[in-house]
Formats: structure tokens, sequence, C-alpha cells
């Protein structure tokens, strides 16, 4: 691929990506929100990052099936248990690389 | 530079560096396959700034592998990356009356990572939108860095090390414990977390994380409503 044809196929990338990011937050900003739409979006957090993990954990990406057990999942629950205790993202984030990388040399 | 600035940019860095953990190792396999593909390391760093899009760069890679043509390359972009739309409006909300060019900046590093990262600080409050600017950019940076790196050396660096594979999953699932603030949103997740392993199995595609989300939020907003009424 020559520069054009990249500058042209990640031009329409950015762009295809950057509208969905813009329009809401360009829109919705600048307009009274009702009630209902606030409160419906104050659920979409916690929702998205469920939807984010949920697969990651109890599917198998390769055969795009259900996996129960995975070392991802076996990690998760003490992750879990630790983010719920302490409320620490930094030491979350590092019990869980800690937990992940003894549970692989297993 | 004075002291406010100065307190912008050290709190923002101590927000963005679980991203930015989380995204050294990505953006390092990325740029290994990329550079597998064919890409030179300068075609990664377009990428990268143009895009800035984790799995849908990922997903580019492999369709430049397969072949496949720019349009079809693109159009998998935009049906991946449509969830992002949903996390704009949800930060919305504290983003109200900001002037448009910030907006239009802020939103060029609306990824997870950084909605996730960003929302929950707003809603503990003690947080602006120069901090939040500054997390999307710290992310950013290492992003295009990691990209770069991977696709130079990335072949000698071993797989794996330290479980720095697990660190985005490790901050979803605090950043998601941050969020349980009241039985509805329990209820949410856990239907979110159903509903999207479901639809992840039977729907082809990458319609599960918007579909699950969207479905899961207007039930836990209906079930809210209810029990608000019947009480």
């Amino acid at each position: 691929m020559t520069f054009n044809d990249y500058l042209f196929l990640f031009g329409g990338m950015g762009l295809v990506t950057y509208l969905p990011r813009a329009l809401p937050l360009l829109y919705l900003a600048h307009k009274k929100m009702p009630q209902w739409l606030i409160d419906w979006l104050s659920l979409i957090p916690v929702a998205i990052l469920s939807a984010l993990l949920a697969p990651s954990l109890f599917t198998d990406a390769a055969t795009r099936s259900f996996a129960f057990g995975k070392l991802e999942l076996l990690v998760a629950v003490p992750t879990l248990a630790f983010a719920l205790k302490t409320r620490s993202l930094g030491g979350t984030v590092l019990i869980g690389m800690l937990l992940y990388w003894l549970g692989g040399m297993l | 530079m004075n002291n406010s600035t100065k307190q912008t940019l050290r709190q923002g860095a101590s927000a963005a560096w679980p991203i930015c953990l989380g995204y050294f190792p990505i953006g390092l396999a990325l740029g290994v396959l990329a550079q597998k593909a064919g890409l030179p390391w300068w075609a990664v760093a377009m990428m990268s700034v143009m895009v800035f899009a984790g799995s849908a760069q990922f997903i580019c890679v492999a369709m430049i592998t397969a072949g496949s043509s720019t349009p079809a390359i693109i159009l998998t972009t935009l049906v991946v990356n449509l969830r992002h739309g949903l996390m704009s409006s949800a930060l919305a909300v504290y983003l109200q009356g900001v002037n448009r060019g910030f907006l239009a900046l802020y939103s060029y590093g609306v990824t997870d990572e950084s909605f996730a990262v960003n929302l929950t600080r707003f809603r503990k409050g003690g947080w602006d939108r120069w901090r939040a600017l500054t997390v999307n950019h710290l992310a950013n940076s290492v992003w295009i860095m990691a990209t770069i790196c991977g696709a130079l050396v990335g072949q000698f660096v071993p797989q794996g090390a330290l479980g720095i594979d697990y660190a985005l999953t490790g901050m979803f699932i605090c950043l998601l414990v941050f969020q349980l603030q009241g039985r509805i949103y329990v209820i949410t997740g856990l239907l979110a977390a159903a509903l999207s392993v479901a639809w992840y199995l039977l729907i082809p595609g990458d319609s599960y994380i918007v579909g699950a989300s969207m479905s899961a939020a207007t039930i836990g907003y209906l079930l809210k409503r209810r029990y608000r009424r019947g009480r």
C-alpha cells in the first residue's frame, strides 16, 4: 500500500471513529437533558463495564463459545473481592496482574 | 507553568497510570501484528494518531492481512466504535455548557478506558474537564508510543511478562465496583453481564456491547421507576 492508500484508509477510519464520539457530546452538552435521560444514562457506565468484562471472563474468544473456569475468571474473583474491600484502583490493577502472572505459571 | 496547571497535570497522571500500564502491552502487540502484516512503522503511527481505537485497530490489521477492501474496513470500524456514542452521551451529563472547541478536542480521546476512569472521577466529585482531558491525552500518547515501539522492536519483547495482559481487566473490575452505588446498579450490572454473554454467543459481530448495555440500562431504569411509583 502507498502513503495515499494508508491516508485514505486511516482517514476514513478516523472519521467514523470520531463522529460517534463527538456528535452526542456536542449535541447533548448544549441541550437541557430531560430527567429520564439523565437517569437512564446514569445506568449506562455500570452496564457498559459489565458488557465489556463478562464475555472476556465467561467465553472463549477463539471459538466464541461458553467457557467456565478460565484463568481470567478465576483471577477475577479475588481481584473483585480486593476491589470491594480496598476500593483502590491501583492496588486492584497490581493484584490482578500478580495473580494472573502467578496463575499462568502454574 | 503555574501551580494549578501543575496540579491538573499531576492529578490527571495519577488517574491515567492504570490505563497507560494497560495500553503499553496491547499497543506493543498491535505494533508487532501490524509489522507482520506489512505496515511500515510510520503507517502504524499514522493509524494510532488518526484513529485511536484499540479494538478497531486490531481488526483493521487482521482485515488488511486477510486482504479486505478499504470500504469494508471503514464500515467495520464504524460498527465497532458506535459504542463510544453511548459513552459520550453519558459524559455529556458532566460537561454541560462547555464550549464546543473543547468538546471537539475532548471527543478525540473518548475510549472505553478513559471514559470509565473519567466518569468515575466526575461522579465522585473534585474532578474537572482539564483533568479529564489530561487523562485522555496521556493515554493517547502512551498508546501512540507503544504501537510504534511494537512495530519497531516488539518482536523482541517476551509475551505475558508480569501478568501485564491483565492490567485493563483489573482496572475494569475495580471501576465496575466504583459504579455499584445501590441495588439498582448491581441489578443492572448483573443483567448486562448475562445479556452480553448470551448476545456474544448467539449473535455474530460486535453488537453485544451496545446491545446488552442499552437493554440492561433500560430494564434497570424501568425497574427503578416502578419501584419508585410502588412506594
